[in-house]
Parts: structure tokens; sequence; C-alpha cells
């Protein structure tokens, strides 16, 4: 199987002054696989992200995604990729239709094209009920779903999503997995950070990050035969040790 | 284009969705005209007042058919004596009492002078002046009734002329003030708190992720917001126009150019206050702060600048509103021209510049 590089990531380096968040890391990642980006609170897992994502930039290193540099073509990165915030990132005070008309709108797609989509969304999930309620008063576990599916409304290459199962419970972080898998079948790359271990079990590979560097990158079932553990929480805390 | 629409749309949703925006923006400028126009004046009107007239005799009864007969005073106590005028006071029946002493009229025509004193309730100073003022008005006013047949020699006389508001009509006065607070308060605090309500709903995040330019952001938030305030600032000078009588001198077109120079300066102060702070709370607090006391205290709208303090003029020329309100007041009542007040418009201008140009840089600064 020939793996392409959809992400590449070369001695990414981001400093706050003397604070050096995200320490020298490189990585790749490979068209259709879900990739987790694990580590604690504070390990650089959410600026590393936000270079990849074109808001931040990198104090130096390279890193290509779909393609683009990040540092010179930020345009046509934001262009390729979706992406989804551990807050809602959608309008409480706006209808699910306004939502997914604003949001397809911002993305560049056409009235006829914004239709179709909402189209098929509301046949998928059978939102005939829901389409014009406000988005506020939806339950949390439905919010979560639908940002998913407005993340995905232009077909981006890669979606980002940031702990996207933050505060939810286990049955709907289960459907909200099954999305992701559904649609990494589809050939969309999934970046997804989480602090969930037992989430990084569901990862075709995952990257530990540890104190501003990656620690480990390799799939779940090597990693636990590695560290010679059962699940990818103990893996997690041999590796936060190491480094104590 | 289309995206720019479809922001546009979006932030018009927000804002006729929210209760407390469409109060703050259309219900705040009407009840603040109608309580500044109506209630809170300083003219006077049907003030209670007391005579003790000590002579009684057919000259202080003219002064005080005089005084009665303006619509500024009623009499509504006749006192016998001194000893009564501190108790009508305490009683809070009267604001004033007219002491005429005795043999008024004898003393005015054998020494040509007689004394009336003024006695006024000074717990309110403003009222007390001004009520003075006005007694004293009508006293000269009958001064130079009885001196038109007496013909008397060498005096001089003070003609007093009031222009561009000859009834001192304090509307005139509050209709521009009130208009300089609202559309600061629409235009700063409302796109401040905009602002911040998408950062602290992680939205704004999305939307830099998008493909939409952080510039694109901002002036889409702001553009409704320039609309909804040229309908306030037409709303306030209507009912300033048609409610009060306020006249309007000057160029309607210049106005309109002024009002909208001052509205974008404004808005470049949201944007500045949304810069740096992280929440609506923040934002609300500063923009009251901030912008709402200068605005109130500094800028004369109620506090004449040239009595304050030196410290206290300088700072109130760092204050927009004041260089604003002299605009507007210059052009409704004056009917000046640019000619007039390029100076001041100026100064609104590169104060704009000056709040745009910190906040790009704070918000790049944000970006990095």
């Amino acid at each position: 199987m020939t793996k392409e590089k959809i992400i590449t990531v070369q001695n990414l380096i981001k400093q706050f002054g003397n604070f050096t968040a995200v320490n020298n890391i490189s990585f790749e990642v490979y068209k259709g696989e879900i990739f987790g980006f694990l580590g604690a609170n504070g390990a650089g897992k959410t600026t590393a992200m936000k270079m990849l994502i074109g808001i931040s930039k990198p104090t130096s290193g390279a890193a290509l995604v779909a393609g683009f540099d990040v540092k010179t073509n930020t345009e046509m990165v934001k262009r390729s990729i979706g992406y989804m915030s551990q807050k809602f990132s959608m309008y409480d005070d706006l209808t699910l239709k306004e939502n997914i008309t604003f949001f397809g709108g911002i993305y560049g797609l056409s009235r006829s094209q914004i239709k179709e989509k909402t189209a098929r969304l509301v046949a998928e999930l059978g939102l005939e009920d829901t389409i014009d309620k406000l988005v506020g008063s939806l339950p949390l576990g439905w919010k979560q779903k639908l940002s998913f599916s407005v993340a995905l409304l232009h077909e981006p290459k890669i979606v980002f999503l940031d702990e996207p199962t933050g505060g939810v419970d286990p049955i709907t972080r289960r459907q909200f997995w099954e999305m992701i898998y559904a649609e990494a079948n589809k050939g969309t790359t999934i970046f997804v950070t989480t602090h969930y271990m037992d989430e990084a079990e569901y990862c075709d590979r995952v990257s530990i990050m540890v104190e501003g560097s990656i620690e480990a990158l390799d799939t779940p079932k090597n990693l636990k035969a590695k560290y010679n553990v059962d699940s990818m929480n103990d893996v997690f805390l041999k590796l936060a040790r190491n480094v104590e | 284009m289309k995206r720019f629409i479809g922001f546009v749309t979006k932030e018009f949703y927000h804002i006729f969705r929210d209760k407390r925006t469409m109060f703050i923006l259309f219900g705040m400028p009407i009840a603040q005209i109608m309580l500044f126009g109506f209630a809170i004046t300083n003219e006077i009107n049907n003030v209670n007042i007391a005579i003790l007239d000590q002579s009684k005799d057919s000259e202080t009864q003219k002064i005080i058919n005089k005084i009665s007969a303006s619509k500024y005073f009623i009499i509504n106590d006749a006192i016998s004596s001194e000893n009564q005028i501190e108790n009508v006071f305490q009683k809070g029946k009267v604001k004033a009492v007219l002491v005429f002493e005795t043999d008024f009229i004898k003393n005015l025509q054998t020494h040509k002078q007689a004394k009336v004193q003024v006695i006024t309730d000074a717990t309110d100073p403003n009222m007390a002046n001004t009520i003075a003022n006005y007694v004293n008005a009508i006293l000269q006013n009958y001064t130079q009734e009885i001196n038109k047949n007496n013909k008397p020699s060498h005096l001089i006389q003070t003609q007093t002329q009031l222009y561009y508001n000859p009834e001192l009509k304090s509307v005139f006065n509050f209709v521009p003030g009130v208009m300089t607070i609202i559309l600061m308060l629409v235009s700063a605090m409302m796109t401040s708190i905009s602002i911040t309500r998408e950062k602290e709903l992680g939205t704004m995040e999305v939307l830099l992720v998008s493909p939409i330019k952080p510039f694109q952001v901002i002036v889409g938030k702001v553009f409704p917001y320039i609309f909804l305030s040229i309908i306030n600032a037409t709303i306030i000078l209507l009912l300033g126009f048609f409610v009060f009588k306020m006249p309007i001198e000057g160029n309607l077109l210049l106005l309109a150019f002024e009002s909208v120079l001052f509205i974008i300066t404004a808005l470049s102060l949201g944007i500045l206050i949304s810069t740096v702070s992280n929440s609506q709370q923040t934002a609300m607090m500063l923009s009251l702060m901030g912008l709402m006391l200068p605005v109130i205290i500094l800028s004369g709208f109620i506090f004449p600048i040239s009595s304050m303090p030196m410290p206290l003029q300088i700072i109130s020329n760092i204050v927009p509103a004041k260089w604003f309100i002299i605009i507007i007041k210059a052009i409704l009542l004056k009917g000046a021209t640019i000619s007039v007040i390029w100076k001041e418009t100026l100064i609104l201008v590169g104060m704009t510049t000056f709040f745009l140009a910190v906040s790009i840089k704070k918000y790049k600064i944000r970006l990095e």
C-alpha cells in the first residue's frame, strides 16, 4: 500500500519569549488516516495544531499541509482544511439552516451547493424537524455531531478536531467516533487532539507530546507492545514519568 | 462580496434576535431624548414663591402682578414677618421669598432707589441661581418701564441678546448631547461586545481558520452597526426637530457626513476595546468606564469645559465626543459650514486613524 503524505512537519519550533511551547517536532500524516495527537494539557499540542491550521506563525521549521506551506500559502491551507474546536463551532442564536448557509458561504460555496448539502444532511441525519430550530435549543450531543458535519461542508481534505468530545457522555462519544470512521473511509484525513486515552485506541496512529516534544509516534498496537502494557493510558503514564 | 453579504446577514440575525441589544439600540435613544427633553431641564416653570411685602403700596403691587403674570412663578404664599421666611423654606412650600422694604414707593420717588431682597433656597444651587436671575430680569424690565417716563440721567443700560437659543431652551443642548452619547454607546460598546462575544464562544477561532480574512471579519461585524447608528442619529434628530422644535440651521449633507465620521471614530474605539478584552464583561466595563463617563463628564455636554480645572480641560481634548459636540452644535444651531469646523473635523479624522492603526497592530500581535 502506497502511503500518500498529506501533512509533513519538519523541525517545527514555536517560542513565546523564553518559553518554547513546541520544541523541534517532525512527523508525517498519511492521506485517509485517523491521526491522534495526544498530550497532557500544556504539552503544546494546541499550539502545534494552531500552526498547522494557519492561525499561528512558526518561529522556525516548516510544515506542508495538503501540499501547501503554512508559512507562505496560508490562504490555500485554510481552503483545504476543516476545523472543529472543543467549544461549539456554531451560533446558538441562528437556526441550523442559517448556520449551514453562513458557514457554507464563508467557504465560498454557491447557493445551489449549499441547498444540495443541506438537503443531503437533512436526509442522512433525519433532521426534518430540527433544521429550522435554533441551534441553542438542541442537545449537546447533537450540536457536536452537527458541528462536525458543518466542518465538512466544503469537503476538506483534512479535518482538524481539537478535543471534539470534551464534556459529552460516553454514548455520544461512541456515536461521534462512528461518524469519524465513516468520514475517514471516504478518504478524508482526520487529525484529532484528545486527552481521553481510550479514544487513542480508535486512531490509526498516535503521537504523544510531552513538554513540547513528540516522545512517541506509532500505531496504538505497536506502542503498547513497545512499552509492554495493556492500554494506551499506561503508555501515556510511562512516557510522562520518564520525563519527570 | 457574496461572503460579505452572508456575513452581514448573520450579524443582523444576532442583533434582531437579542432583545437586550434591540432595547439598547432603539429603546434607549427614544427614552433618553424624552427624559432629557421633558424631565431634566435647566429652565424653570411654575416655581412657587412667597412674598413678604412690608410696604404694600401701588408700586409693589405692580411688581407682584408682573411676577405672577409670568409663567415662571406662582405666588402661593404671602407672609407678614421675617420670622416666617425660615419657616416656609423648611416646609419646602416655596423656593424663593421676595422681600419688599418698608416705604418702598416713598424711597423710589424721593431717593430714586428702592430695595427688593430675593432670598432663595440654595439646597439646589442651580435652581437658586436661575430663580435669582429670572427675578432680576423681571425687575430690570420693570425699572426700564418706569424710567421711560422719568428720563433718568446717566444710566448704563445693558442690552442682552441671546444668539442661537434666545429662549435658553435646554433641549437645544441635550439633543446634540444625547445623540453623542447614543452614537458612542451603540457604536463602541455594541461592536466591542459583539466582537468579544465571538471570541468567548470560540466562533472567532473558527472564522480565523476559514478562508475569510480577519479584516473582512471585522468589517462584516462593524457594518451593521454603522447602519443602525445612522438610523439612530436620524431618529434623534427627527424627535428633536418635530417634538422639541430644535432648529437644524446647517447643511443636512454636512450633518450626515460629520455624524458618519463620528460613528466611525466610535466604531474604531470599539474595535480597539475588543482587541484588548477577552470577555464580553471586560468589553462592557471598559466601554462604560472608559467611554461613557468621559462622554458624559468631559465632553462639555453637561458641565462646561471652560469652568473646569486646567488638568481636566487638557484631558477633555482627547475625548472625541467633545469635538463632535462642538461640530454638531455649530451645524444645528449656528448653521456652520465646513470652513468653520474643519479643525474639529480633522481632529476626529486623526483620532479615528490612530485608533484603527493601534487596533490593527494589536490584532496582528494576537495572531502571531
